[in-house]
């Protein structure tokens, strides 16, 4: 089956879809958006979390023909318009929260999702919002420490611009 | 403001800082950037043109013999390019790390479940499994050897390996032994000069690696008949030693780049896919991409030894130790993979960081039905650790002893000497490691009014509104060898090159090195900036056009090819220096690189490095040795067999719901010898990721077999911690110089799995007052299996 | 494989009728694993997502109609209210990610006995009724009636979940579940428990420790009559250490768990007893505070 849906802003089309295929296979294995992980494809580790119409989802839980017509945001879709890190990635970067970085794409889609909804959380906050994304390497305190930082300048960016 | 938020703001500051990107600075990451776009190529995300899938048909049963294959059906499915299975193997069939036993695909029997039988590539994942489903194979089950006692009687129960394919030093279903005994060993004189002895057995569950990034890489034929392999792997050029005789080629027909690899943790060790994908790629002639899912993946890798153990331990009644003596087990399950080297490292280190006058050890490992074990993090040292621990609590419980000071009192330190005999050459500060442990500020009470649920054991399951919860406190100490052990031939190999790009000096540097996450590529090029004085450096791909960099593993890479990326910058430098000094007739003796500039402490700068290159590049290659280790002898355990020691010391905190059994670290603080921190950021990062594993093995992770059938190959049973498991790791660094290590430095990466499992337990036991001889500990173990 | 995409509810009734072999998804948190893992080829797929009213609730007097498709953090953002044992629930399911896709409607068509939604359905009383519908109609199924064996429950070939019918809650609710990890995990067992005031009874839901899950009714009966008797309704006084533990052993009792890699049957079974006194604990201390805030 052929799937158009929109990607980071873009629309994209796969032709010849396998109706059992995920969203996740389509975005990383056919139109090329590879950022989004394929750690457990079952929904309990995070790393292919994406936005689909605004709200953060499992990728592999999401059937590639559900995404018809609707609008899907990526690890690849954070950046700014001309390449720059957004907050939340560069937050990661210098806090040290990437070591492997495979569940960071997750990561990063899920703490934006977070610091959208709710921009001072509390720690017990930031770890009940990244509980369902696994990270193997960090132990998850330079995890901490970067969504703390990302919404420190977050919070600072926004006081600069009023 | 609250203790937490000024901590955050402390770490804010801290990362805010410019930081000097030489040797002792946290500069960023090179492959930052691309990781958190997105874009960096880990070996799943590969793509090639007409790229085909490949998949494996692997086997239900832990041991059958194969009757018969038929792939006839599977080759009739549209979109099927080639199934395969031993017969088209090319050159030899068998494989192995240290021991080639392991077969590519199965020669008539399966020796555990998950054992890869056939192959098959095809367009289309989902063509690739229902070709898979069509392959038959008929089997004749047999009864699987699992136990212990099974493995130990091959008369009754029969053999892993029959006697006659035996390849391994040991015999029967034993893959592998180390004896070890020293002073007077063990005997009932010895004995009864101990004022108390205790004993106990103590049990190990099997824990995986579970690294995010699944096993994958992408095999491209070549025109020259060989192919090229993306692959995530810890060595390249081992795997290429193990691939080239099967595939039927020459090593340099056989190239290996490194592609992003999702973690390893010693799962990346021994082959997985590497062989199957190359054998497709070259029958079909064209690339072939192999994704193991989740499931797959843990029947794909080799998994940490479950282990068994006894210890029994004497000391006076002033709590000096007097002797120890110990059995471990370990189950290796079908395949040698590194158990012989694991078993090694049981032997030697599993005493602990005690000076202890009498010691008699025997360590053990099987092979077996059950599914096959060697590398993960810690190697052979996890699993000791958690006897000697546990025995040094109970011999502190028996004495009326604090069990730090019962550790501190025989901890070892420099000049002492370990069972095996070899002394111990460099700073060993375990004591000091303990009391800084100790005097850490404990957290805070638990507010049992108006506790936040989400910090209560269960946390957001909303099983306790405080009821039940009691706090514990454990400490703990761990040993752990920094890399290749026993006589092993360990080297690394750098080649750095130092040219003009863009009017700017730029540094080159090329190994084999397996950037696996840990941050290698970060130190390598603060290496080159610190021994070349300059800014930029490219870290080129690793892969095996360069020398063998050895394995990630061992917690032996900033070492080893630190210490090679060190000794080729240091011979660019000379030949620059040379060069100069043929062209300027520099007498100075004082030369030196730094700020791009050739300067003189005496002269000033002399010359910028540019203008001394001119269009010319300056390259060394230099291979990086340790010093030489040798053999532990096979019954006495005696020998200077490993290179260094690495110590961590830690504290967990806990609450534990004694109604429920439910557990959750409140804290969990380390306290580490670092040696020198080359990027205080990534040690710390290290030392806090591998305090969260061993957490996992405390209270969670655990492959559950039964009767050789893995029963949790998935992510939704088995568990490793989420954030909301994982509490606060606050760590110490202390950095005492090894004078034999490049820098001073000290493996980091494993200590600290080895010496936090032991820890939580001990702050369970603390809460719960009960004995837990296993791990991890479950929460029927604290509730309505308790121990009498 | 098929891919239905109904837009309407008609249309994806039609389609179920026509094919009543498709398998329908919403949020595919289960589905999806399914098809992921290779462990189930269904002849088609019904996408049920552009179903817009699946996705709604409204409330009617006493009762709360939730849409199929209505995703579990929709349920704690919005009918913490008037469903707060389904929110508490609702709370422990998955990940964030998960509970932005998958709902009640589900846990109801998987019917495993581990969905966290079904003790809290139980527990909120014998109203609660599965509206299921085909092009025949639509009936409602008594919550006691739905499930029917381990991951069957009574919905014929042709129909799907339009909505769960729940009352409003009428007194205290609490949901507990055990994992082995704090978060991101499958009940070991669960117990749902509500009081309801109004009618004077008490309901009990127990999850992942029988084929189905399943009510503890002796229990309610005996708290049913002790309340009654003594007259707790009206003074909302302790209930005492006795009734406590009585009510945990009943409910203990009701359960029959197996062993597997979750947890021992036995443990189930002492876990159980544990979660129904707290909830007990909590809800009638709950109660009491507002039975003598209102006096």
């Amino acid at each position: 089956m052929r799937v158009t849906f929109t990607a980071n802003g873009k629309p994209v089309e796969a032709d010849d879809v396998w109706e059992g295929e995920s969203l996740l296979y389509v975005l990383r294995e056919r139109i090329g958006l590879p950022g989004s992980k394929n750690a457990c494809e079952q929904g309990e580790c995070g790393s292919c979390t994406v936005y689909l119409d605004g709200v953060p989802v499992c990728a592999c839980l999401v059937a590639a023909g559900q995404a018809q017509d609707r609008e899907v945001r990526t690890v690849e879709g954070l950046s700014g318009p001309d390449g720059e890190l957004g907050v939340v990635q560069q937050a990661f970067v210098d806090a040290g929260a990437v070591q492997c970085g495979f569940c960071t794409p997750g990561l990063l889609v899920q703490t934006d999702a977070l610091l959208a909804s709710d921009p001072r959380p509390s720690d017990e906050d930031i770890r009940e919002a990244l509980s369902g994304n696994l990270c193997r390497c960090t132990g998850y305190e330079k995890i901490m420490d970067a969504v703390r930082l990302a919404s420190a300048r977050r919070s600072a960016g926004a006081e600069d611009s009023e | 403001m609250n203790a937490r938020a000024i901590q955050g703001q402390k770490n804010l500051q801290k990362i805010n800082q410019a930081s000097e990107d030489g040797v002792g600075g946290s500069p960023l990451r090179p492959d930052g950037n691309l990781k958190v776009r997105g874009e960096f190529a880990y070996s799943s995300d590969l793509w090639h043109e007409d790229m085909l899938w490949g998949m494996a048909l692997r086997s239900p049963h832990p041991r059958a013999d194969i009757l018969s294959v038929d792939v006839s059906e599977a080759l009739k499915v549209p979109g099927v390019y080639a199934v395969l299975t031993h017969e088209d193997i090319p050159g030899t069939k068998y494989y192995g790390l240290e021991i080639q036993d392991q077969p590519a695909l199965a020669i008539d029997k399966v020796r555990y479940q998950g054992e890869p039988i056939a192959l098959v590539a095809a367009d289309h994942p989902e063509t690739a499994r229902r070709a898979v489903e069509r392959i038959a194979v008929e089997y004749r089950v047999l009864t699987p050897i699992v136990t212990e006692e099974q493995c130990l009687d091959p008369g009754t129960y029969g053999y892993v390996h029959e006697p006659h394919e035996y390849k391994s030093h040991g015999h029967g279903n034993i893959c592998h032994e180390q004896r070890l005994v020293s002073g007077r060993g063990v005997s009932d004189e010895v004995r009864a000069l101990a004022d108390v002895v205790v004993s106990g057995d103590y049990e190990v569950g099997m824990q995986d690696q579970a690294f995010l990034g699944p096993e994958s890489g992408l095999a491209v034929p070549a025109e020259d008949g060989g192919v090229d392999l993306y692959i995530a792997t810890q060595w390249l050029h081992a795997d290429r030693r193990q691939m080239a005789p099967v595939l039927g080629l020459p090593e340099e027909k056989v190239r290996l780049t490194l592609a992003g690899v999702g973690g390893a943790f010693g799962g990346r060790e021994d082959l997985s896919m590497q062989i199957h994908a190359c054998l497709l790629a070259l029958r079909t002639g064209r690339p072939v991409k192999i994704v193991y899912s989740r499931d797959e993946s843990f029947f794909g890798h080799v998994h940490r030894h479950p282990a068994r153990m006894h210890y029994e331990h004497g000391a006076t009644r002033d709590g000096k130790l007097v002797f120890a003596d110990c059995r471990i087990v370990l189950d290796g399950g079908a395949y040698a993979s590194t158990t012989p080297a694991v078993v090694g490292n049981a032997a030697s280190l599993g005493m602990g960081p005690y000076v202890i006058p009498n010691v008699r050890m025997h360590a053990v490992g099987l092979y077996s039905n059950n599914p096959s074990c060697g590398a993960m993090r810690g190697f052979g040292a996890v699993q000791a650790a958690f006897g000697y621990e546990s025995q040094m609590d109970r011999l502190a419980t028996e004495l009326g002893l604090d069990p730090v000071e019962l550790r501190q009192l025989n901890a070892v330190a420099q000049g002492d000497f370990m069972p095996t005999g070899q002394r111990i050459d460099a700073p060993a500060p375990v004591a000091e490691l303990l009391r800084r442990a100790k005097e850490m500020p404990l957290p805070p009470p638990l507010d049992t009014e108006h506790p936040d649920p989400r910090r209560l054991p269960g946390a957001l399951s909303n099983t306790s509104h405080g009821e039940g919860i009691v706090r514990g406190v454990g400490y703990s100490v761990g040993i752990k060898n920094v890399g290749f052990s026993e006589g092993f031939d360990d080297y690394s190999t750098a080649r750095v090159r130092l040219e003009a790009i863009g009017g700017e000096p730029v540094a080159l540097v090329h190994t084999a090195a397996a950037e696996v996450g840990q941050g290698g590529v970060t130190v390598h090029a603060q290496i080159a900036r610190t021994e070349l004085g300059v800014e930029q450096v490219t870290i080129q791909p690793a892969d095996t056009a360069v020398g063998s960099a050895g394995s990630t593993s061992a917690s032996r890479q900033t070492y080893m090819t630190g210490g090679a990326v060190k000794l080729a910058a240091e011979a660019v430098r000379r030949a620059l220096l040379d060069k100069g000094r043929r062209r300027y007739g520099w007498t100075h003796d004082d030369l030196a690189l730094a700020g791009g500039k050739v300067v003189s402490a005496g002269a000033g700068v002399l010359v910028s490095i540019v203008d001394l290159l001119g269009d010319e590049a300056v390259e060394s290659t230099r291979e990086y040795r340790h010093r030489p280790t040798e053999p532990f002898d096979k019954e006495t355990g005696q020998g200077f067999g490993h290179v260094q020691y690495s110590f961590c010391a830690n504290r967990a905190v806990v609450d534990v719901d004694v109604e429920l059994g439910l557990v959750k670290v409140v804290e969990l603080s380390a306290v580490q010898d670092v040696g020198r921190a080359l990027n205080p950021l990534s040690v710390v990062g290290q030392i806090q990721g591998g305090c969260t594993q061993a957490l996992g093995l405390a209270v969670m992770e655990e492959i559950i077999l039964r009767d050789g059938k893995v029963r949790n190959a998935s992510f939704t049973d088995y568990l490793i911690p989420t954030i909301l498991d994982t509490p606060p790791i606050p760590v110490e660094l202390l950095e005492l110089p090894d004078p034999n290590a490049p820098y001073g430095l000290r493996g980091v990466g494993e200590a600290p799995t080895v010496s936090a499992t032991p820890s939580i337990v001990a702050a369970i036991r603390d809460a719960t007052g009960l004995a837990l001889h296993r791990i991890p500990v479950r929460p029927e173990h604290l509730t309505t299996e308790r121990p009498g | 494989m098929e891919f239905l995409r109904p837009a309407t509810w008609g249309e994806a009734l039609a389609a179920k009728a026509e094919h009543p072999s498709a398998l329908p998804i919403a949020g595919g948190t289960d589905v999806m694993v399914e098809l992921n893992f290779d462990v189930h080829r269904p002849s088609a797929i019904l996408d049920l997502n552009r179903v817009a009213e699946l996705a709604e609730w409204s409330q009617d007097g006493g009762v709360v109609r939730l849409g199929a498709a209505v995703p579990y953090a929709r349920i704690i953002a919005e009918l913490s209210g008037p469903l707060p044992g389904l929110a508490l629930a609702s709370r422990t399911v998955g990940s964030p990610q998960i509970r932005n896709r998958g709902s009640v409607g589900g846990n109801l068509g998987a019917a495993s006995p581990a969905g966290d939604a079904h003790p809290a359905l139980l527990a909120a009383g014998r109203d609660v009724c599965v509206e299921a519908a085909s092009v025949r109609g639509t009936r409602l199924i008594p919550i006691d009636d739905f499930y029917t064996g381990v991951k069957r429950n009574s919905l014929a070939a042709d129909e799907l979940i339009r909505a769960v019918r729940v009352p409003v809650a009428d007194g205290p609710q609490q949901f507990s579940k055990i994992g082995t990890r704090n978060a991101m995990v499958i009940a070991v067992c669960a117990f749902g428990f509500a009081l309801h005031p109004g009618s004077g009874t008490v309901g009990t839901g127990i999850g992942s420790a029988a084929p189905t899950p399943r009510r503890a009714v002796e229990a309610e009966e005996y708290l049913r009559g002790v309340l009654a008797e003594r007259g707790l309704w009206e003074s909302g006084e302790a209930l005492g250490t006795e009734v406590v533990q009585r009510f945990g052993e009943l409910v203990k009792a009701a359960a029959s768990p197996i062993d597997d890699v979750r947890g021992t049957a036995e443990y189930r079974r002492h876990a159980l007893a544990v979660l129904a006194r707290r909830t007990l604990a909590w809800t009638w201390n709950d109660y009491g505070k507002q039975i003598r805030s209102a006096a």
